[in-house]
């Protein structure tokens, strides 16, 4: 077996713009500026233009709801942002350990735990069926009516990591277990049969593998589930969207929501562009054949 | 008899006149049967070829020795000592069993050296540096010292074979299963695999090597065994079975090999 020779990167680019020729390129520039400028004028030049530029996009309301103002009645929608970090942050540690723990128990065999693998199921099932939205509001408004010391009197934004947890947990298995069994059994008996045990096995060769199949689509869901923190905002909780409806229930004015749609794009964009970065490097290895 | 009935306890050994016996073995796949009873007995340093045709059961039993499939009835035994059944830690059993198989199965994500070096060092518990020198001396030996840093896709599939034949022998087994090894390889790879087990069987390895080359058979086999309908049919030396097989299948079979011009 030779190896392929380097794969050809400026493929990517030209895949991007059309065509690599030189024709190619003045015809995409041409074409992209085009369809921008219509675009904009379209929304000049339309009779509520000026409406829709000064309720959504006014500069000055821009700045105020992004600094806030605890005396006029609004808070900061770029410190809010910083409560959607967090509940971003631990939501997504809490659903990386549930998640594998979910997929391990459904991949699981043997009788004994049958009774745990339908539970897993069960809840696989339930949990993806059911819209975000209810489930925040099933546990940020059933949890505290419970009255269990304790548990009944954490702060909505717990309730909405919780039900972000729930929530996704269930997607984020089913991208492991799809992971695992992206791995041919053919290793398992390779690993087995040097005498490594179950868990050495998974450990040294079948996770390092999975783990490469595995990180695109769980960077997916994690870029999916940053946006989705702005739905905590329906508890109460302080985050940027709240931030910002706060802001225009206040002054009249929804540019508040246009600088939260900029934050979140400025959180998410990274994420989604190393994303891509991830997928390509993959793809470009898996073409030279080196197999690292 | 001095087989012990006790578990398998490698640390002592027997001094058993079987390296490996096995009695009675069954095994199904849902409803198929596809070992029926096989009673086999290895002396030290054997060589058994098990030929048949496919879906005989020849890799099955190999799987079935090697602890990788659940046997349904039957006890085998390693060095006198059982290996199946009650009492029995099949990670024990299994590093003093090493196998090949069909389609390599290397680590991908691990280079040559690191393949060869894993079991070693997280199950025999050697250290890095025991195990590195050791993986070199065996890599030189089958001529793969080149390729210690390649990574698996990097090789021919003979390569392959040969590294995959290197990490069970660096696990020092007592017993090595083969099989089918050269059946995935390009015809001009077939010969450098198969002169590697000559030298493994010069060398006094005993080995189970299920094939279907008949005349590398013939040419190593201390004793060959046909296989057919999850039984073992007919075992000879070679000579004897290639040229006076006794048993009406194993004459159909060994036609139809000599038709396809395979031997």
């Amino acid at each position: 077996m030779e190896a392929q020779g380097v794969p050809d990167l400026s493929a990517r680019r030209s895949r991007l713009l059309g065509d690599g020729d030189r024709r190619g390129l003045i015809l995409s520039t041409t074409s992209t500026v085009v369809v921008l400028a219509a675009l904009l004028a379209i929304f000049l030049l339309a009779p509520g233009s000026a409406a829709v530029r000064h309720t959504f996009f006014n500069p000055a309301d821009m700045w105020r709801s992004f600094v806030g103002d605890p005396k006029a009645g609004y808070y900061s929608v770029g410190e809010a942002l910083w409560l959607n970090i967090r509940m971003f942050v631990a939501a997504e540690i809490l659903i990386l350990i549930a998640a594998l723990v979910v997929a391990v128990v459904r991949q699981s065999a043997g009788p004994v735990l049958l009774p745990l693998r339908v539970v897993a199921t069960v809840y696989v099932d339930v949990a993806r069926g059911v819209p975000l939205i209810l489930v925040i509001f099933a546990i940020g408004f059933g949890v505290p009516a419970l009255q269990l010391h304790g548990v009944s009197t954490q702060s909505a934004a717990v309730y909405g990591v919780a039900a972000l947890v729930f929530s996704y947990s269930a997607y984020v298995s089913e991208v492991y277990r799809a992971g695992l069994n992206s791995v041919h059994r053919s290793q398992v008996a390779a690993a087995r049969s040097l005498g490594l045990s179950g868990w050495a096995s998974m450990r040294y060769v079948i996770l390092p593998q999975a783990i490469r199949t595995i990180i695109p689509p769980l960077l997916n869901d994690f870029i999916s589930l940053q946006k989705d923190t702005a739905l905590v905002g329906l508890l109460g909780a302080i985050e940027a969207n709240k931030a910002a409806e706060i802001y225009s229930d206040t002054v009249f004015n929804y540019s508040s929501y246009t600088v939260a749609a900029i934050l979140f794009l400025l959180l998410t964009i990274p994420l989604a562009r190393f994303t891509d970065h991830l997928i390509g490097r993959d793809r470009a290895r898996r073409l030279a054949g080196t197999g690292q | 008899m001095d087989r012990t009935d006790g578990g398998f306890r490698p640390g002592e050994l027997s001094g058993a006149a079987e390296a490996l016996r096995i009695e009675g073995l069954h095994k199904s796949f849902g409803l198929h049967e596809v070992l029926r009873g096989v009673d086999l007995a290895v002396a030290p340093h054997e060589v058994i070829c098990l030929i048949g045709a496919s879906g005989s059961g020849k890799s099955t039993l190999l799987r079935c020795v090697n602890l990788l499939e659940r046997i349904d009835a039957g006890t085998i035994w390693l060095d006198g000592q059982r290996i199946t059944g009650r009492g029995v830690d099949e990670n024990l059993v299994r590093r003093h069993i090493g196998i090949v198989f069909q389609a390599f199965n290397l680590f991908p994500h691990m280079t040559v050296e690191r393949n060869v070096t894993l079991a070693p060092m997280k199950v025999l518990g050697l250290s890095r540096a025991e195990a590195v020198s050791q993986a070199a001396e065996l890599l030189e030996r089958f001529g793969l010292g080149e390729k210690r840093a390649d990574y698996p896709d990097r090789l021919s599939g003979g390569q392959q074979q040969r590294v995959a034949i290197v990490r069970a022998l660096a696990m020092r087994p007592r017993l090595m299963l083969l099989d089918e090894v050269t059946s995935a390889l390009d015809p001009e790879l077939v010969a450098d695999v198969l002169d590697v087990i000559r030298e493994l069987a010069g060398g006094g390895m005993t080995m189970l090597i299920a094939t279907h080359e008949m005349g590398f058979a013939r040419d190593i086999a201390s004793r060959v065994c046909f296989l057919a309908d999850g039984q073992i049919v007919e075992q000879a030396p070679p000579a004897q079975l290639f040229s006076q097989p006794s048993d009406e299948r194993t004459r159909r079979f060994l036609r139809r090999i000599v038709d396809a011009g395979r031997m």
